[in-house]
This record gives structure tokens, sequence and C-alpha cells, in this order.
């Protein structure tokens, strides 16, 4: 049956039809109606089930406060599970489905849940379940996965693209009503950087629903005019669709930009998040209607009575044909006022009050409507759909007067401003008895950097009710008078937290107060009595206002239960914490850019496109990606690596090494500065020669090595691990800002200058040679030396350093010659089998010649003592960065695990990571353990496995045989050997 | 997300652009300290609820160290200052005494 | 339809100046013809533009060819006083940036105030993810960026033009 009216719907253009589907079926509605309203028009009331028992739920609402109307749209990678219906457009071909139901949303066999409500209640899950323990993961927490929840997770990469965008402004202003463009219209006046949101397509907010009249014109008029005024000024920016989704410290807020969601044919991004820096905000959300909690409130058809006269004036949709109106207020009569104009009928208003004599009032109940005062709803009958409610006395228990037939029921309890934007970021509220209603506290606002309040609310935001009231706060939040506005004055509300004042517990068990979450006012209570008295406990133990609505209906009318039941005020109860975002931000907007090839930078080398080119497989390195080995044809990765090594070792590998850190350390003081930067002395090396260095940090952990050459008399270049280079810089440069700021060194870091080659193996030189133009004799270029000169075409600097164990020469050029460089090498090295080698290779290999690597080797709580190399820290220095840590007598302990070689018995490769096993048991009943495998390899060169180690007093104990840890498997023998176990003495490297 | 100035190059940046360096006027003790002197240095810091003298570094900028005094409770900042001082300067600590921001 | 156009720069030569803002002024007057740039601001002859970057530093963007030269003369004007100067011209990639409406194509990806933004300044700053400084060039935007992000920068700059661009 449709429910669409002949006439009216000021937003919907009936010339413009369109369809759109719901689980399948083919609907029609028009440009203009949201999906809940052309839902609605279709005589499609049952929208959704609920949570937990699955009960049948239409909308109640009418924008992003709705509870029930949650739908899936779209499909496939554009498919979006939750989507509030009441703020979703309707365009051409949309496809939505309804959620939590089966099989069908008619008919849900999970509607069981709620025959059986009375052994479901609040907390039940914390006290059903929970024996025999197994039954936890494999039978009860699956079957109420399936039974309880909201729509599906996607099955595709979502296939939208977001983006964000920074602004700045004077002035934002979240909501795009009469008091927000009364904001903004006052803020444009002084000339500042204004922006004005709207969460909705329209602007003027309830006043253009409602009908006031502003300045002589009606609101709708006015409104046009104050956008007009607005567009044309320079310094304003407005966005509609846009909803301002948190506020936070120091006046950053973010609003969600919708830019697809209305549009058939959806490009560019869906969503824009607007990061903005502002100087103060002004929040004009408006305010919530309440709804009332009486037995049935939930049924279908029962509605916020705002929302219902919405849909009538919006989209010329009634939910009914008789609606009887209840309320404790007289906004409500607004609504019978509006049905009865567009011919609907109105059987009975219900109003809590024993007498209301206002204009309003007088109004209404001259046009015929029969008003029920001091009256209340004792029951809503029906199941999929309103058929009758029962009244009663309000200060009664429930005993029914009277039975009115009725499609619908429009209820108000009152109104609620939204508060969250103040509130976000730490404005107080205070409770305005009058009202009924937490309001904000101009005078405890929420403070920016410079102490000051940042946040303004305006209009209902701020409690005002009648227009006149609303304009009056905007104006004066912005600094101008108001517009001329009239309002009758209205009777005051009688706050009503439960229908009637006497309800049972049968009543009270079919009072919903958060239709999302299905909790009732019984469970509030409930929660009250077994002692969650502080209203985070009873929210957390009920779910009240946890579901994806937050609560918007929920929260006061719940708390407003709670202090009851607790004999205690509503402000003594207090409310929850209210936390951004506004409502549900999909995580696409908040990733942005941030996806795909773009997901995070990826550092690449002067040469990467060359190693691409020639099948590296990639590994990342901090936001590098170093070639692991570079497989050719139907080579394994491991067969691979063992080819690169043994040729290598045999005659010529190069490496790309460019990622290497390296830092100029220049001035007067370098050599003091670097003094306390390495554990070694540094300040004696002769320019010209290299030198290994370790770095540690104050606790005297080993953070970073690397080698030193010396420049000149000023000058050190420190070469940092691949993943240290920006760490170690910004740590150097601490020490030199904040500790010695008087030393003369400047440190620059140009690792991105230069890429860097490791030409490497027996016939290194001979390359070298080919190319000419510089000596590189074992005379003129000695085992840790460096030159600078020419190698053919190329200016470039060589230093003689090896970390594989190898003759080897780094070659260092401008990044911009680097891959005609490498090209140039690898031709001149093609006679010889030039190998490019990748990272496990240079990890083999050193691990062959027991170098340590920062990572493997350390791990944050190993001083370099504990890894053999005191070799490598002096002595004739009074201080280092770490010497005073490493100075401590944990660190002097003969138990500590210190770094060995380790060969297994059986020639094996030992686990990475694998744990050394002692005798006995701990006292929690573990195995003692006395030592870890820090990196382990199977060794080409060697033909076995070989590993480094870290072992309790593992140096003292050559030769002994240890078992370690094996996943799925019995330990293994393995001996405990020097860490060195290719070219002890070193003669390879030396020649 | 906090706002603060660096004193170095005068911009009033966001924190995306900072990174943060603990607890600042930390007096180093090195090899000739006794523990007490060195688990001070290393590990006690103030925790305060309250105004806190706090490192940053300008990360994405100049590259330059400074130091902030903040409430670390209603994340007031009294002022930046630059870090190549030992203790909070007068004027900062004026400002704090008056509950004013620079 | 958007006229915005990305354009990846050949190679420029940069050179880094460490130390003393006035020695480092004087020098640079009489080896680039550039005077020193006020806190954050630039300052361009036909050698070159003369770009602040922090309290004591200075980096000067020329030709590639120029580069080495002008760290020569530079090193020699400056001679025994404590500065540093390094050529980096293969340390970063410069974009240009042209079209209408270009700042609020950045703006999405740095959070840069553009209202505020002086004719000569050069803004060092965060562009998504990584390092980046922004500087005004005639009639078109320049971004720099570490030499090896040049590719992800340039893909999250084409990832922010309009649509239909």
């Amino acid at each position: 049956m449709s429910r669409r009216l002949r006439t009216g719907g000021r937003l919907i253009d009936r010339s413009k039809p369109i369809e759109f589907t719901f689980d399948g079926r083919i609907l029609r509605g028009y440009i203009g109606d949201t999906l809940a309203s052309a839902l609605l028009a279709d005589g499609q009331i049952v929208m959704g089930r609920s949570f937990k028992y699955h009960r049948p739920r239409s909308v109640v609402g009418s924008g992003p406060e709705e509870p029930n109307a949650l739908m899936q749209i779209g499909e496939g990678a554009h498919f979006e599970p939750n989507q509030r219906a009441t703020m979703q457009p309707l365009y051409d071909g949309l496809v939505a489905h309804s959620q939590n139901a089966w099989p069908s949303l008619a008919f849900d066999v999970g509607r069981i849940n709620d025959f059986g409500s009375r052994f479901l209640p609040a907390g039940f899950y914390y006290k059903t379940f929970i024996h025999p323990r197994a039954f936890w993961k494999h039978v009860f927490e699956p079957v109420i996965r399936r039974a309880a929840g909201l729509g599906a997770a996607p099955t595709e990469a979502d296939g939208d693209r977001y983006e964000h965008q920074y602004a700045f402004c004077d002035t934002l202003i979240v909501g795009g009503g009469i008091a927000g463009l009364t904001a903004a219209l006052g803020s444009a006046k002084t000339g500042e950087r204004v922006i004005l949101v709207e969460q909705g397509a329209t602007w003027g907010g309830r006043a253009v629903v409602d009908g006031a009249t502003i300045d002589g014109k009606t609101a709708a008029d006015w409104v046009k005019n104050a956008i007009e005024e607005l567009e044309k000024k320079d310094n304003v920016t407005m966005i509609n669709r846009c909803e301002g989704s948190g506020v936070y410290d120091h006046g950053y807020v973010l609003c969600t930009e919708n830019l697809t969601g209305h549009l058939a044919a959806k490009t560019g991004p869906r969503e824009r998040l607007w990061r903005i820096r502002v100087g103060r905000v002004i929040t004009a959300t408006g305010a919530i209607e309440r709804p009332l909690s009486f037995a049935g409130n939930d049924v279908p058809g029962v509605m916020l009575a705002s929302a219902l006269r919405d849909y009538v004036v919006n989209h010329g949709v009634s939910m009914g044909e008789r609606t009887v109106v209840v309320t404790n207020n007289d906004d409500a009569y607004r609504t019978a006022k509006v049905l009865i104009e567009a011919g609907l009928r109105v059987p009975a208003i219900i109003d809590t009050r024993q007498a209301v004599d206002s204009t309003m009032v007088k109004e209404i109940k001259a046009l015929g409507v029969s008003v029920h005062t001091g009256r209340a709803i004792a029951k809503v009958h029906g199941n999929a759909k309103v058929t009758a409610v029962s009244i009663c006395l309000q200060s009664g228990d429930g005993t029914v007067l009277q039975e009115i037939r009725c499609d619908a029921v429009a209820m108000s309890g009152g109104w609620s401003p939204v508060v969250h934007l103040w509130s976000h970021c730490g404005g107080k509220l205070w409770w305005d008895e009058e009202r009924a209603m937490f309001r904000p506290d101009p005078d405890q606002p929420p403070r920016g950097a410079d102490g000051k309040g940042f946040v303004i609310t305006a209009g209902m935001a701020s409690g005002a009710l009648t227009t006149a009231e609303v304009l009056d706060d905007a104006a004066e939040a912005a600094g101008i008078d108001a517009p001329p506005c009239e309002s009758s004055p209205e009777a005051p509300i009688l706050p009503v937290w439960m229908m009637p004042e006497g309800a049972d517990h049968a009543l009270r068990s079919k009072m919903w107060l958060d239709y999302q979450n299905d909790v009732k006012v019984s469970d509030v209570r409930l929660a009250a009595q077994e002692g969650f008295e502080s209203v985070e406990h009873a929210k957390r133990y009920t779910t009240l206002g946890m579901a994806t609505d937050q609560g918007k209906l929920s929260n006061i009318n719940g708390l407003a239960i709670l202090a009851e039941r607790l004999d205690a005020t509503i402000p003594q109860v207090g409310t929850t914490t209210f936390r951004p975002p506004y409502t549900p931000t999909t995580i696409g907007t908040l990733a942005g850019e941030a996806r795909g090839a773009i997901f995070q930078p990826l550092r690449r080398t002067p040469i990467h496109d060359w190693n691409e080119a020639h099948g590296a497989f990639w590994e990342p390195v901090g936001q590098w990606r170093r070639a692991y080995c570079f497989p050719q044809g139907s080579e394994t990765h491991a067969e691979a690596v063992s080819r690169e090594v043994k040729n290598t070792r045999q005659s010529l590998g190069m490496l790309d090494a460019s990622t290497l850190g390296k830092l100029i350390v220049r001035g007067p003081d370098a050599g003091r500065l670097m003094d306390m930067l390495y554990t070694n002395m540094m300040s004696t090396l002769k320019p010209g020669r290299c030198r290994y260095g370790l770095m540690c940090d104050e606790n005297g952990f080993l953070i970073d090595d690397g080698v030193v050459a010396r420049i000149d008399d000023q000058t050190w270049l420190c070469h940092t691990t691949t993943g240290g280079a920006d760490r170690i810089h910004g740590w150097i440069e601490d020490w030199l800002q904040c500790e010695w700021w008087d030393w003369k060194v400047h440190v620059v870091n140009v690792t991105e200058q230069f890429a860097q080659i490791a030409v490497v193996g027996p016939n290194a030189r001979k390359v070298l040679e080919k190319l000419g133009g510089m000596d590189v004799s074992a005379e003129a270029l000695p085992f840790m030396a460096w030159t600078d000169g020419r190698l053919g075409d190329f200016a470039v600097r060589v230093f003689r350093i090896s970390f594989s164990g190898e003759l080897s020469y780094e070659i260092a050029v401008p990044a911009s010659q680097g891959l005609a460089l490498w090209t140039a090498l690898m031709e001149a090295g093609a006679e010889f089998g030039a190998t490019p080698y990748g990272t496990e290779a240079l990890h083999i290999m050193r691990a062959e010649k027991g170098f340590i690597m920062i990572g493997d080797e350390t791990d944050g709580t190993v001083i370099p003592q504990d890894l053999g190399l005191d070799w490598a820290i002096s002595k004739k220095k009074d201080d280092y960065l770490g010497k005073r840590g490493q100075a401590r007598s944990e660190f002097q302990k003969p138990d500590r695990w210190k770094l060995v070689g380790l060969e297994t018995l059986d020639g094996s490769a030992l686990e990475d990571g694998a744990y050394a096993v002692g005798e006995g048991v701990n006292d929690n009943g573990q195995a003692i353990v006395q030592g870890r495998v820090t990196s382990t390899y199977m060794s080409p060169t060697l033909d076995r496995g070989i590993a480094m180690g870290l072992v309790e007093r593992g140096p003292d104990r050559m030769g002994e045989v240890i078992r370690f840890t094996r996943i799925g498997q019995s330990p293994v023998e393995a001996r405990i050997v020097d860490p060195v176990f290719f070219d002890r003495e070193g003669e390879k490297s030396n020649v | 997300m906090l706002l603060l100035t660096c004193p170095n190059c005068g911009l009033s940046v966001e924190e995306t652009e900072l990174a943060p360096g603990g607890q600042a006027h930390l007096k180093r003790f090195g090899p000739e300290s006794t523990d007490e002197q060195f688990e001070e240095y290393m590990f006690l810091r103030d925790n305060a609820k309250g105004v806190h003298f706090e490192r940053w570094r300008h990360a994405y900028g100049c590259g330059k160290w400074f130091f902030a005094a903040r409430d670390t409770s209603s994340l007031q900042v009294y002022g930046t200052y630059c870090a190549q001082t030992t203790e909070p300067p007068a004027d900062i600590l004026a400002l704090i005494a008056k509950g004013r921001s620079a | 339809m958007s006229d915005i156009s990305i354009t990846v720069r050949p190679p420029v030569g940069m050179i880094t100046l460490r130390g003393d803002m006035t020695a480092l002024g004087k020098a640079t007057k009489k080896v680039a013809a550039c005077a020193l740039p006020p806190m954050r601001m630039s300052t361009a002859s036909d050698t070159g533009r003369l770009m602040w970057m922090s309290p004591d530093e200075l980096m000067l963007v020329c030709d590639h060819s120029d580069a080495d030269r002008l760290v020569a003369d530079m090193t020699q004007v400056l001679g025994t006083a404590f500065t540093t100067v390094i050529n980096v011209s293969d340390a970063r990639q410069i974009f240009d940036i042209k079209g209408i409406d270009t700042e609020n194509l950045l703006s999405k990806l740095m959070p840069v105030n553009f209202d505020t933004f002086a004719e000569t300044e050069v803004r060092r700053t965060r562009m998504a993810q990584i390092p980046a400084a922004i500087w005004r060039e005639g009639d078109r935007w320049r971004v720099m960026c570490f030499r090896s992000v040049a590719l992800y920068a340039e893909d999250v700059l084409r990832n922010a033009m309009p649509v239909g661009a």
C-alpha cells in the first residue's frame, strides 16, 4: 500500500520518478527522497530486525540518530553495511538490502530470542556460556556471532577512493539550520575566514519544516536569502553533505564530506575527510527528540513526532492514516497540525501533563483533536505494525482506561541538544531541570592551546527551543543582532521517563530504551540492582548506547531510569563520555589516499629499476626495497642465494649498497663528537683511513654500527645501517642541539646524494682496473683505506672495506650516475661472471665471517660486550654515550648470554630464534633456557648449517654440545664454536 | 591534535609535523655518576599532571629541537622556547604563574 | 575538467650551506648574487634561488652544472669560518605544479595554510607521509622531496588531481 500523499513533499521532485531495489524487489521513489522515505512510501514498514531479539523494526527517526533502519547499500567492491536509510539519498538504480534477518526480513527465526527474552536479560553474556570452557570458542561464540550483529562484512576490497583535505579558518560553523546560517552571516561580516558545514543536502534545518516566520518572511524564504547572501562572500566556504565528526585538542576539527553517496554515476573520491584547524567552532548542531518509554514503543509505526512530520512535509509520506500523538511537551502538537493539514487523522493526543493551555495546544484543540491530559500509553498493540494503543493514567500502574485504534504513534519525550561536538574536547554540561535537558555550560568550554574556550554553541544546540530563542542565541554567538522573530510561548515540558509512572516489571520489560542494542527499562534497573551504579558501568553492562548510533536516542532516557532506580538526581548520575566521531566513519575515509601503491612511501635506490628488470625478489628494509636475491630461470630463492654466495666467493659479486646511511660530521669539534658517539676512538683515525665503529644509547645498548671514514682534518663520514640513517641523524642532532650546543660541528645527511656499489670477490680489483683511471692496488689502496679518484668516466670515492670477508671495494658516486656506474661495472665484470647479489647472500657471507648484524644479534637489550666486541670499545676514553650504562652491575654478571658460533652435529640449520634448552624447569613449570639463536643460515661455502647465538657464559663453553628447540620436533644438538666460520685470519679480504 | 609554534622557524604546526622527545631539562650523568644519579637521569621522569616541560623536534620542518611548557591536563601551552637552555626561561615561568599563554 | 599539470623537473643543482647566517649570506651574495633571505623566505638571482631552511641552514638551488663550481667558490670565500658547504644536487627531486587552484590540490596532501603563504616563502612540511618543501616560482608551485621517494611523491600528487584532469 502506498503511503505517498497526493500532495506535498518540499524536497521531492514528483516529475523525476526513479527506481531502486530493496531485497531484490524493484521499488519506486523520487529524486529528493531518502531511502527511508522511499521505503515508507512503498509501504515497506519493517526495515530491519533488532540486534538481540530480532524484533521487527521500522524507522523511528529522520536523521543521523536513526537506530533501526540500517541497510546494506551497494554491491561488490562498493558494498557498505550499516548505512542509515534516513541519511541515504535515493538515486536511480540504488541497491539496498536489509540486514540481521534470516531467512528474510518478514520472517526471521532469530525472533525466537524475543519470546525467550526473559532468559536473555542484561549481562546474560557474562552469566551464561561460562562452562564448559571449551564450549565458548567452538559452540557459544560462533552461534552468538551468527545470531547477533549488524550488516555483513564486505567480501571485496573497497573499490572507492577517498581523500583528505586540510583547511584553516577563523570560524567553523557546524550545522546549516537557521542558527548556523545566522552565525555564518554574523561571522562573515567581520571579514574573517568562515567555513560552514551541513550534514544534509539542504539548508535550513527544522525551521523550514516547522514553518516559522523570520524577519517577516517564511523560514524557507529567509533561508534562501541567507544562502544567497553567504554565497556572494569570498571569505565564506559552504559545504553541504558534510558532517562535523569530531572536535579535537587545540582547535582541530574533522569533518566528513560525502561526495558521491547521492549520485547514480559515481566518479572521483567517495568521501573527503576535512582536517580543519580553526580559531573557534560554532556548533549549531540542533537537538534530537527523545522517545518515550512505554510498553511496545518499538512496534513498527511508533515514530518520533518530529520525524513523522519531517516525512510528511519533506517527502509527502506518512507512516499512517490514523496517528496517535503521545507527548510531554508542546512541540509534538506541531505534528498533529501537519497531519491534519495533510488530510490525515489524529484520533487522540495523549499528553502526560495535567493541564495545558498554551497557544499551540489551543490551536490544535480548535481543530477538533481530542487531547487526553494526564494520560499515558499503557501498551501498543500490534506485531509487525501498530494496530491500536491502550490508554491509562500517567500516575497509575497501567490500568487500561480506553483503547484507541490507530496505525501510527508519534511520540515526543522532549528534546536533547546535540552537545557531542561541544563535549568531545572537554566542554561541560549542566542539567536544566525546567527544560529537562543537558545543556552546554558556557563557563566551562573546551579550551585551546591558549587556555581560552574555542567552542561556542548556537541555537538548539545551546538548549534554545523556540525559533526566537534559537535566533537570539545564534546571533549572540556571532556578535550580531538577531533577525526579528516572534514565537508564542510554549507550556513547559513535564519530564516523564517511564509511562505510566507505576509500570510493573512486565510492562518495563517491553519498554525499549536502546532500540539498536535491544536494551529495555528493565535491563537498566537490573544493572542498578546488581550494583552497576556508575553510569559508565551500567552502560557497559547493559550495552546501552554502545551500538552504532552511540545512544543518540537512548542515553538521556537510560540515565534517567538509572537515576530513578538509584534515588539520585540526573546530574548526579551524569552522562557517559561523548567521543568522536559523531556518526561512524568509514575506515577508507580515515586512510585517505594511503592505499594500494601509495599505502606508504617506498624508497628506491638509483639502481632500483635495474634490479627489478633483472628479476630481483624484493625484501622490505624499513621503507626501502632491497633485492633479497636474483633468481634465474626456475631457480628457487635458496638456489639463487647459494649461487650468488659461491660466485662472489669464487670470482665476483656486486651489491647495491646505496641504502646505507651516510652522514657527514664536520667542524672543529667533530673529533670530540665522534668520540662521544662511537664506543671506539674515532678522533685518532687518520685521513684516508676507515674504521669500524659501534654506537650505543645511554643505556649502553648497541643501536647501530658501520664504517667511519676520516675525510680530512675536520670531516668524518659515518656509514649507518640501512634502517638507521634518519634515526641516527636525528640522534646526533639531538645531542648537538640539546646537550653540546656550544660544540662547533655540523651534521649533514648525504644518504640520498650518493649511490654506493660494492664490488666483491677475488676478481674485484681486476674489474676496477679494467675501468681504469686510478690505482687500486693493495699498496695504493690497502684494506680499510679510501680515496677519491676517477674510475673510467666517473668521479668516485672508493672505500676498501668488506662486509663479506672478500676483497671488496665500495664505490660511491652521485646518485644520478649510480645506474651508469653499475652498468659499466657489470660490463667490465662480465668476463669474471659478475653476479648481482641480494641481501640474503650479504647476510650469509657476513655470518660466515662472524660479523654481527644490528637487529639480528642486537634487540635493544644487548651491549657490545655481550657480542665479544670489547676490541671496539676504547678503554682510554673518559666518556662516550653508553659508557655509564654499560658499567651497571647487571652487565658485569658472569652468566650474561654472550655471542658464540653454533654448529649442529648433524649439519642442519638451526631454526631462527630457537632457544637453547637447559636442565629442569622454572617456578612456572617452563623449561629453563640458556640461550637463543640470533642468526642462522645454510652456508653454501661450508655446505652446512651455521649459526650465531647468545648463550649463557657462551665463550667459556667452547666445544660444549647443547640442545636447541625445534617447532614440532625434538630438540637438536649443536656445538658451541667460534663465531668466525670462514677465513679466520682474514687473508681473503686483505690482499 | 596539538598545535605548537616552533621558535626556530616561527611556524605554528600540527603534531604530525613534529616528533616528541620526552621531558626537557634532564641533566646528563656520565661515567663518574653514582647509581642514584644515573637512575634519575635515565629512568625517573616527572609525569606531571599540570605544567610539563617537554622536548619536540620540528621533524618535518626546520629539523630543530625546541621545548614547550604545556599543561598535560588542560593541554594549555604556556609557550615554546629554544632548546639551548638548561632551565625554563623567566618569561615562560612568569606566564605560567599568571596562567596565561604566550 | 582541470588544467593542472605535474612535471618532473630535470636535475638541478642544490647546495646545502650550514653555519652562521651572516657569514653565509655574505658568501651567497658575492658568489651567487643572492642576499640572505629572512626566516622561511627565499631570494633569487640569475644564478638561482637561495632558500632559508633552518636557523643555521640555507639551500641554493641552481643549474646542475654550476653546483660544483659554486661550492668551490663559496668554500673559498668562507675561508676558515665554521661553515659547511656541500653539493647535494642528487639527493632531491623537484616537481613543477601548474594550473588553476593548484593550492587546492596541494592542500589535500599538506597541512599548510595557503591563505597566509608569503610570496617568497619556502615551506618545509609533510606531503602525505614524506618530508617535502614547497615554494612559488613565477606562475607555478615547486615541490621538493628526497630522491628515493620521488616516485611516491609523483604518485600521491597525481592521485590528488581532480577528477577529469
